[in-house]
This record gives structure tokens, C-alpha cells and sequence, in this order.
């Protein structure tokens, strides 16, 4: 909690000044950019003429080959350059924000999984996922808005010129329109808070309960959000994050999100879980427990890099061009992070998480989450950045402060969450079959 | 061995067994063999007998699989004959990576389960046409046996105390083999 506060005081005190940075930063830039560079001819190309016929505009073709290296004088170019330049702090918040509410609302869907699928084992680790959750209403308030403001910084179907002479992007206009768009996202937020809200209400009254009844409102809530929650997911990852490149798209884009949320969640999980006992909170949660999460942590980073290369193999064996430019991007702009995560996020877990010994042993659990967790931002980071800033990116002080301010914020509420009620659940039909569970 | 001689000491039911074996263990008596119509959690824990070996097996067999896999593919389609395929790269292994994965991955697979079962196989002496090895036939079906080495031990103070684990029935054979 102490460094938590530490953290969130200097989120809020770097935040705003970064901001100037970052204009500077801009500037600077814009003077390096402006100057040196060699002028290049715009050829069309066999993939330009395909896109044209298929109705892609002049304008963002430009945007999309315009990747900052064969960068010309005019002034069209520059304000590219500068447009993605100022997107750059919006990105790095909105990373960070998704980043916090999505381990929040993974936790939230872990939770109703457990609930829903009568689970003997996690009973007695209900109030830390609720504890975890309590982030989820300013989290997601917070993610809601920035992609509210930022607009067409983030997505340029919002950018009625760009829409105009695109023939594609006014095929898609049904779906993508800002009041339905925006209508779409308050209802995922709702939605969301209000099964947070009720079953966190039905878990504590089953504390004081004298028959089943808030648990079998908590049974059923559980069923109808996990089937709200799979619609919204998959429309929120396109609202979100595909309309960022709103002339690409991926069919299994949404799960593999899903994929990335519910490991962080787990991850996030065990390492509350860990820090609880260590204080001497949860002496209730033994060794099997923690296994248990371990092997959930396991399971879904396999899940997620299935996911990874389900995507990544299939448009690169097409290789199809209006599909590969979203990898073409990532592997030319982001190399280092682009496959380093893929280390980190598969390799790492399956040879640190593989022995069942070293699944009890907390101390390598927390490593091993650290590690995950590093590698889902660098997912997240991925997912937003090279479609916002392209090749303009950077980890600095903007990217480290909404990281640590994110953090405090979620360490602040989770503790918040964790503190107001007992660690120990009563009367729930499970957890006494949980608190002997041996594995 | 002293002698030949062992104790077939039946039971019927999975919990008197479970506490008769930790007895005849305190006693330190030796139990040469249990044998159950299925598997009672915890048994060879309290028999005391050693972890199995058999995953850091399949963990190798995989990492062989994987060797494998890519050894062939990269001598296949890269050294040997790299043609140019409907525009795959085929210059180096890692270029044409994404396209060898699914085999790399199930060879992984194919090898670890398979060599895994057969070293099980040979370890647990299991194959076809193999003699049953089966003291009483109601031992696969609802009853459970304990082979006590009978040894030097005193054998009416030793039935005197099976029995007190609650032994149902206790034949003392003589057994050549054992010699």
C-alpha cells in the first residue's frame, strides 16, 4: 500500500509535466524530421492499385506506408508525423489504463467462471478476486473516457474528411459511428460494474445468510454476465482496439485479447495471493491453492500464445496485403518487443511453470508473474501503439508515468477492496471443501 | 531374505487398508506388495514409495521430438532442396519458421506420448500375452491385499496384529521363488 501511494503521488506529480515533455520531445523532432531526410517519390505499387480498386482513399494509403523512414518534405507528411506525435500520451495512458481495468475485469470474469463452474478449490479466494475487482469501476471509467477524448487520435473512422473519400470505411460506417460506438462502450461499462456491484453485494450477504438464497443470485448472475460478458468482450477488442486500424481486421482478434486479459488475471491473482499470506492474512490458503493458480497461469499463456499464432501464423502464410500491413508495422517498427514478447509471454512461463514442485513455491510464482505480466503490457503496448503512433514510438517518461500511476491507482483500490471485509468468507457451500483441498 | 514365507492379507474396504499399511509400516514390518482393484489416493504415499520419474521422461522425449522435427525440416526443405514454394522464403529456418511450427509441435507431442507410454510399458513389465501376475482373483474386483514378508517375524503375534488392523482373511504362503 505504502509504495503504492509512493507511486500513485508520483504518477500524478510526472503526468502533467511529461505532457510538456512530450511537446518538446515533438518539436525537437518535427526540426530533426524537417531537415536531414531524403526526399522519396510515392510510387504505386501493385498492393496500392489492389487497394484502390478495392475503394482504400489516396489519403490513407499515404497513412499507411508512411512509416516515418522514407519520410518527404510536404507538409501532408508533417502533419501526419505531428498528428501521431501528439497521440503519443494519450497512447501511453490509454495502455496503461487498459492495461489495469483489463486484469480488473479479468479477475471479475475468473471469478464468475469459479462461481459459475461450482469450483471446490477457490471458494477461499473469493474475497481477494472480489478485493482485485474493486478497481474495475474507476478502471474502466477512466479507460471509457480516454478513448471517449481521444478521439480521432485514436481512431480515424471519427475523422469525417478521411471517411468521405473512403469507400471502405463508409461501408463500415453502420458499425463504426460515434453514437453508436459510444453508446456501445458506456453499455459494456455498465454492464460490467453493475455484475461487479451484485455479486460482490451477494457474497458478503452469504456471510450472514441463514439459507442458500444469495448464493443462488450469485450462481445465476454469474451465468447471465459470462454470457454478457463474451458479446461485449469481443465488440469492445473491435471498438477498442481493431477500429484503431479500422482498415484491417482479424477474426480472432477478440478472444485473443480475452486471452491476454484472463492470464494477467490469474497472474495478478497469485501474486495478491502470495502477498496476502506472506502478511499472514490468508493462512486458510495452503500450498495447493497456489498450485492450482500456477497451473491456470501455465495453461493460459500456452492459450494466449496459441491465440498469438493462430493470428500471426495465417496472415503471414497468405500473406495477403491487406491483411500483413498490421504485422509489417509491428516486425519492421518494433522488432526488439515485437518477438521478445513472445519469449517472454510463452517461453519463460513454460520452462519456469512446467514442474509441478516449483508451481508451490511462492517466491518463484511471483517471478514467474512478474514476467508474465511485463510481457501482457508489452501486448497491450503492441495492440495500441504502432496503430497510433507508428513508428514514433518510445518507452519513456510519459510510458513509465502512466504505468506507475495506473499502478498506484490499482494497488490503492485493490488494497481499499481487500481491507474492508474479512479475507475469509463464510457460509459458502464450497469452502469448506476448499479449505481442505489438497491437491 | 530369511525365508520364503509371506502373508497374503486381505482387506475390503480402501480405508481399513490405508491404515493397515501405515501400521505395518510403524512396525516396520515389510510389505512386498499391495494390490487393489483401483487406484487409493494416497497409497503410495503411505507406503512411502518414491516419486514417479516418468514426466521429467516425457519432458526429454519432447525436447527429442522437437530436435527432430526441426532437424528434418531445416535438412528438407532449407539445405537439401530449398525451393521456392509459392513464395515462401526458404533461406534460412527461421525465415519459414511460422510454416514448420505445427509440425515442430505436434512431432513435440507425438514423441513425448508416445515414448512415454512405452517406457511405462517396459518399467511396469506390461505387454501382451504377458502371464498375470495375481495372487486372488478378488483382488480386481472388490478386495484389497497387502503381501506381508513374513521373514523371522513371530507369526501368530504377526496374524494377531493383522488381524487387529482388521484384516478379513490371512493365508500364510510358501513361496519357493522368494528363497
Amino acid at each position: 500500500m505504502v509504495l503504492g501511494l509512493i507511486g500513485l503521488v508520483f504518477g500524478f506529480l510526472s503526468v502533467p509535466t511529461t505532457v510538456e515533455e512530450a511537446s518538446e520531445i515533438l518539436a525537437s523532432h518535427e526540426e530533426h524530421h524537417g531537415s536531414g531526410e531524403e526526399a522519396s517519390h510515392e510510387e504505386a505499387n501493385f498492393v496500392d492499385e489492389v487497394r484502390q480498386e478495392h475503394g482504400y482513399s489516396e489519403h490513407a494509403m499515404a497513412q499507411d506506408k508512411d512509416l516515418g523512414h522514407d519520410a518527404h518534405e510536404d507538409g501532408e507528411h508533417m502533419e501526419h508525423v505531428l498528428h501521431q506525435m501528439q497521440t503519443k500520451p494519450w497512447s501511453a495512458a490509454f495502455v496503461a489504463a487498459f492495461f489495469f481495468m483489463m486484469i480488473a475485469l479479468g479477475t471479475l470474469v475468473f471469478y464468475a467462471i469459479q462461481t459459475a463452474a461450482q469450483a471446490g478449490w477457490s471458494p477461499v479466494l473469493f474475497r481477494v478476486m472480489e478485493g482485485i475487482t474493486n478497481y474495475l469501476l474507476p478502471g474502466s471509467v477512466i479507460v471509457l473516457l480516454i478513448v471517449i477524448f481521444a478521439g480521432e487520435h485514436f481512431y480515424p473512422w471519427q475523422n469525417h474528411e478521411l471517411v468521405a473519400e473512403d469507400a471502405i470505411l463508409q461501408e463500415k460506417s453502420g458499425y463504426l459511428n460515434f453514437p453508436f460506438w459510444l453508446i456501445r462502450g458506456i453499455t459494456y461499462v455498465i454492464g460490467w460494474n453493475l455484475y461487479r456491484h451484485f455479486a460482490r453485494k451477494n457474497s458478503l450477504a452469504m456471510d450472514h445468510a441463514e439459507d442458500l438464497k444469495p448464493y443462488k443470485n450469485l450462481f445465476r448472475y454469474s451465468v447471465y454476465f459470462l454470457a454478457f460478458f463474451i458479446v461485449t468482450e469481443s465488440t469492445m477488442a473491435w471498438d477498442w482496439f481493431m477500429s484503431m486500424t479500422p482498415h484491417w481486421y482479424s477474426t480472432l482478434f477478440a478472444w485473443y485479447i480475452f486471452a491476454s486479459i484472463i492470464v494477467s488475471a490469474v497472474t495478478v491473482i497469485a501474486i495478491v495471493t502470495v502477498s496476502l499470506k506472506a502478511i499472514g492474512k490468508l493462512d486458510f490458503v495452503n500450498d495447493s491453492h497456489l498450485h492450482d493458480l500456477a497451473k491456470f497461469m501455465f495453461g493460459f499463456s500456452v492459450f494466449w500464445t496459441y491465440l498469438w499464432f493462430g493470428q500471426f501464423m495465417l496472415i503471414w502464410y497468405a500473406n495477403i496485403p491487406e491483411e500483413v500491413t498490421y504485422f509489417i508495422l509491428r516486425i519492421q517498427e518494433y522488432n526488439p518487443i515485437f518477438f521478445g514478447m513472445i519469449i517472454i509471454n510463452f517461453v519463460f512461463p513454460i520452462v519456469i511453470l512446467m514442474n509441478s514442485d516449483f508451481k508451490r513455491v511462492s517466491w518463484f510464482v511471483v517471478i514467474a508473474g512478474v514476467i508474465i505480466l511485463v510481457g501482457h503490457y508489452i501486448d497491450i503496448f503492441l495492440l495500441v501503439m504502432p496503430s497510433t503512433v507508428g513508428p514514433y514510438w518510445s518507452f519513456g517518461i510519459t510510458e513509465f508515468a502512466a504505468l506507475l500511476f495506473f499502478l498506484g491507482l490499482f494497488i490503492l483500490m485493490v488494497g481499499m477492496g481487500l481491507a474492508k471485509v474479512s479475507l475469509r468468507p463464510k457460509n459458502n457451500p464450497f469452502l469448506v471443501e476448499s479449505e481442505h483441498f489438497h491437491y | 531374505m530369511a525365508s520364503g514365507n509371506v502373508l497374503h492379507v486381505l482387506y475390503n474396504d480402501d480405508d481399513i487398508l490405508m491404515r493397515a499399511v501405515k501400521e505395518l509400516r510403524s512396525k516396520h514390518y515389510r510389505i512386498i506388495e499391495v494390490y487393489t482393484p483401483f487406484p487409493v489416493h494416497g497409497l503410495d504415499k503411505a507406503m512411502g514409495l518414491p516419486h514417479t520419474r516418468l514426466a521429467i521422461c516425457a519432458f526429454i522425449y519432447g525436447l527429442i521430438g522437437l530436435s527432430v522435427a526441426t532437424l528434418m525440416m531445416n535438412y528438407i526443405m532449407i539445405e537439401d532442396w530449398p525451393r521456392n514454394i509459392g513464395g515462401k522464403p526458404s533461406f534460412s529456418y527461421l525465415q519459414n519458421m511460422p510454416a514448420f511450427v505445427p509440425i515442430m509441435f505436434e512431432l513435440t507431442v507425438f514423441f513425448a506420448a508416445h515414448l512415454m507410454v512405452i517406457t511405462f510399458y517396459m518399467r511396469s513389465k506390461i505387454w501382451p500375452f504377458r502371464k498375470a501376475e495375481n495372487p486372488d482373483v478378488r483382488t480386481t474386483d472388490d478386495h484389497f491385499l497387502i503381501e506381508v514378508d513374513a521373514a523371522d517375524h513371530d507369526l501368530d503375534a504377526l496374524s494377531k496384529f493383522l488381524y487387529d488392523t482388521g484384516a478379513s482373511e490371512i493365508s500364510l504362503i510358501h513361496n519357493e521363488e522368494h528363497a
